[in-house]
């Protein structure tokens, strides 16, 4: 007997003593949404949750520009795609962008700019999609990762964003920065990702 | 008659330093946890009942969602193994590393690799198996056993942690500042990712419909132990299932506002199978270990609602009894409640060892009420309770009640008690001789007797 017909064999036999099996509790995913959280425009929720999430929404690539230079950060990587969106105006502000990630040089990537396939307003969420994003780790490795995306991109909900999954191989729910409260539960951001989580609509 | 509780005298002994930490850290998740849920819902009863019923609908079918599961795994690409026992749970992935020689490797948090003790056992046999979430890292570092599901190192304060690290040469000085730590860590963790050959996770839930598999951290370790490793490894519970992709939006919603007071976890993946073709980073190869161990003898039990468990804390956080003794105190990888109730079940042949941790309970009911899949807790333990009895297993406190039952079956004896007793108030009961009392007593403290009161006032309300 292999290890499955064990397990098959047991669970069957287990559940011969259950008498009333339960049936599906068929439910409107709409139960799970949070009024306050969906409160306004889709936009004006998304920017609200991320906010509260810790994440940060820049409205131009030239804002970008200076929030970047601001914090010291100067070199970093832009998914080739997006150059002409917002790496070129990066680079005209005297930033040094790369458009090739090389991970053998993970730690001179200070920015990563990356495309979300979408976004959640409910929970402020980016949604990373294998098939659009042009390599993970650029988008975790750096200490700013930008996620670039369309303004009508954004799911409202949960379930709305459960049921858009579609066929990737492997989509991320990314809802603010990497956080950790493991010492003593302080809140410190950027353990292993990004330190900041940025929006901006393209 | 067993001398004492354990959890008691683990309760005891903890340093006030440690009883501190967990004290705090565990009142503040509680309050987190109520204040989101209800800003951001009119009833999150609702919602718990709701999740509570469809994992019941799922564990009364699991034989249907299993297999469900395994094709649409397969379908995905994923290669499926099944291991009966924690034994061979171990064997199943370390043949996959030596297969393809692997001796480096990254895992995140996973409740299912810590009861089966994988990391000792991978490095037994020379595959260095490093832990990712920090608090893991830690404990890792300290050769110590985590003692909550969520914050595994809730008992450790930062000063210990600061000499951990210079101690293990994560540092070259020390220094306390939470902050400072996580860096460090941040530092020192991503080179061995970068080295990492292959990833081990477990899973928080599995999708029987799309073979999805849900993974959740707040740090991004199993993230980033993902992105640069060829192989991935999910060891996943078979008690893990959900029925369909829409089920996920009702846990993940209730994972992260139970657990830590968030409305998301920060990273929520959603894995089915190897990367695309088209991605650089991220494994070609997933293997998922769908493991029993224990699992069909629980959900042959009465205690079988322990099996929605979702592993989100709450019941931990809440617990005045796990505040007090620490997750330590239970003895096992799963402490509080849950693991009051889960251990003994789990680790089946040593139910006797472990009896004693289901009458580690007020009963007051609070585990029941944070649980977001609605276990009754408190009706498992006295089921628990029940078990030991049948099975004659000696349990600490157990008095002997005979006495007590001629008493409360005799009315005349039982006035002439009443009115007595009032009389042990003014007698020294700490220093009488009879042994079991006295080690009853050493750990309570009696209040003044005021038995026979009820009686009179009936008695002269009728008059
Ligand atoms: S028993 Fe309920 S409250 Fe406790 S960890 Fe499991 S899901 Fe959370």
């Amino acid at each position: 007997m292999t290890s499955r017909d064990r397990i098959f064999s047991k669970v069957r036999s287990a559940l011969e003593g259950v008498k009333d099996k339960a049936a599906y509790p068929d439910y409107d995913p709409a139960v799970l949404n949070s009024a306050p959280r969906l409160a306004g425009t889709l936009t004006e929720a998304f920017t609200r949750n991320l906010t509260a999430a810790g994440g940060n929404r820049i409205g131009s690539p030239a804002e970008l520009a200076g929030f970047l230079q601001q914090a010291g950060l100067t070199r970093g990587y832009c998914d080739p795609a997006l150059m002409d969106a917002i790496g070129n105006t990066l680079a005209s502000h005297g930033l040094t962008v790369e458009t090739v990630y090389d991970r053998s040089r993970y730690e001179d990537y200070q920015f990563g700019i990356t495309r979300a396939s979408g976004a959640i307003a409910e929970t402020g969420s980016l949604i990373l999609d294998d098939a659009l994003t042009s390599d993970r780790l650029a988008a975790l490795s750096p200490w700013v990762h930008v996620a670039a995306l369309r303004e009508d991109e954004i799911h409202r909900s949960v379930p709305d964003a459960i049921a858009a999954l579609g066929p990737s191989r492997n989509v991320l729910w990314a809802t603010g920065p990497s956080k950790t409260a493991d010492v003593e539960g302080i809140l410190i951001e950027g353990v292993h990702g990004p330190g900041e989580q940025v929006a901006i609509f393209i | 008659m067993i001398d004492h509780q354990l959890i008691d005298t683990y309760a005891r002994e903890i340093s006030d330093e440690k009883q501190t930490s967990v004290i705090t850290g565990s009142a503040a998740s509680t309050e987190k946890r109520y204040s989101i849920l209800h800003q951001d819902y009119e009833d999150p009863n609702a919602l718990r009942k709701l999740a509570g019923a469809i994992k019941d609908h799922t564990l009364h079918h699991l034989d249907r969602y299993l297999e469900q599961a395994e094709s649409s795994l397969k379908r995905n690409g994923v290669q499926v193994h099944f291991a009966d026992s924690g034994d061979e749970a171990k064997e199943t992935v370390l043949k996959i590393l030596q297969e393809r020689e692997i001796t480096r490797l990254t895992k995140s948090k996973s409740m299912a690799s810590e009861e089966i003790h994988l990391n000792p056992y991978l490095t037994e046999n020379g595959i260095e198996c490093l832990e990712s979430d920090l608090g893991e890292f830690i404990i890792q570092l300290d050769d110590d056993v985590p003692s909550h599901i969520v914050r595994p190192i809730i008992h450790k304060n930062r000063r210990e942690i600061a000499r951990t690290f210079q101690r293990e040469g994560i540092a070259a000085d020390y220094n306390d500042d939470p902050e400072t730590i996580t860096r460090r860590a941040r530092v020192f963790l991503r080179e061995k990712y970068m080295q990492a050959q292959a990833v081990i996770t477990g899973g928080n839930f599995i999708s029987a419909e799309s073979g999805r598999i849900v993974l959740v951290t707040n740090e991004g370790n199993s993230r980033f132990g993902m992105a640069p490793s060829r192989v991935h490894i999910a060891l996943v519970g078979i008690e893990k299932i959900v029925p369909t992709d829409r089920d996920l939006g009702v846990f993940l919603n209730l994972l992260g506002r139970s657990a830590t007071g968030q409305q998301l976890t920060v990273y929520t993946e959603f894995i089915s199978g190897p990367k695309d073709d088209s991605q650089p980073s991220g494994p070609e190869e997933m293997h998922v270990v769908l493991m029993n161990n224990g699992r069909s003898d629980v959900l042959e039990s009465n205690c079988r609602e322990i099996l929605r468990c979702i592993r989100c804390s709450a019941c931990q956080n809440v617990c005045p009894v796990y505040r007090q003794a620490s997750g330590h105190a239970y003895r096992a990888t799963y402490g509080g409640p849950v693991g009051a109730v889960l251990s003994p079940l789990l680790f089946g042949d040593q139910f006797p060892d472990l009896a004693d941790l289901p009458k580690a309970s007020s009963l007051c009911g609070a585990c029941n009420e944070v649980c977001p899949v609605d276990i009754p807790i408190p009706d498992l333990l006295l089921r628990l309770r029940n078990k030991a009895k049948q099975e004659h297993i000696p349990q600490p406190g157990d008095v002997p009640m005979s006495p007590f039952a001629t008493l409360a079956t005799s009315p005349s004896l039982w006035r002439t008690a009443m009115t007595m007793s009032k009389a042990m108030n003014h007698l020294p009961i700490e220093v009488a001789p009879v042994k079991p009392l006295q080690e009853w007593l050493g750990q309570r403290t009696l209040p003044e007797w005021h038995g026979g009161d009820f009686r009179k006032w009936l008695k002269d309300r009728k008059k």
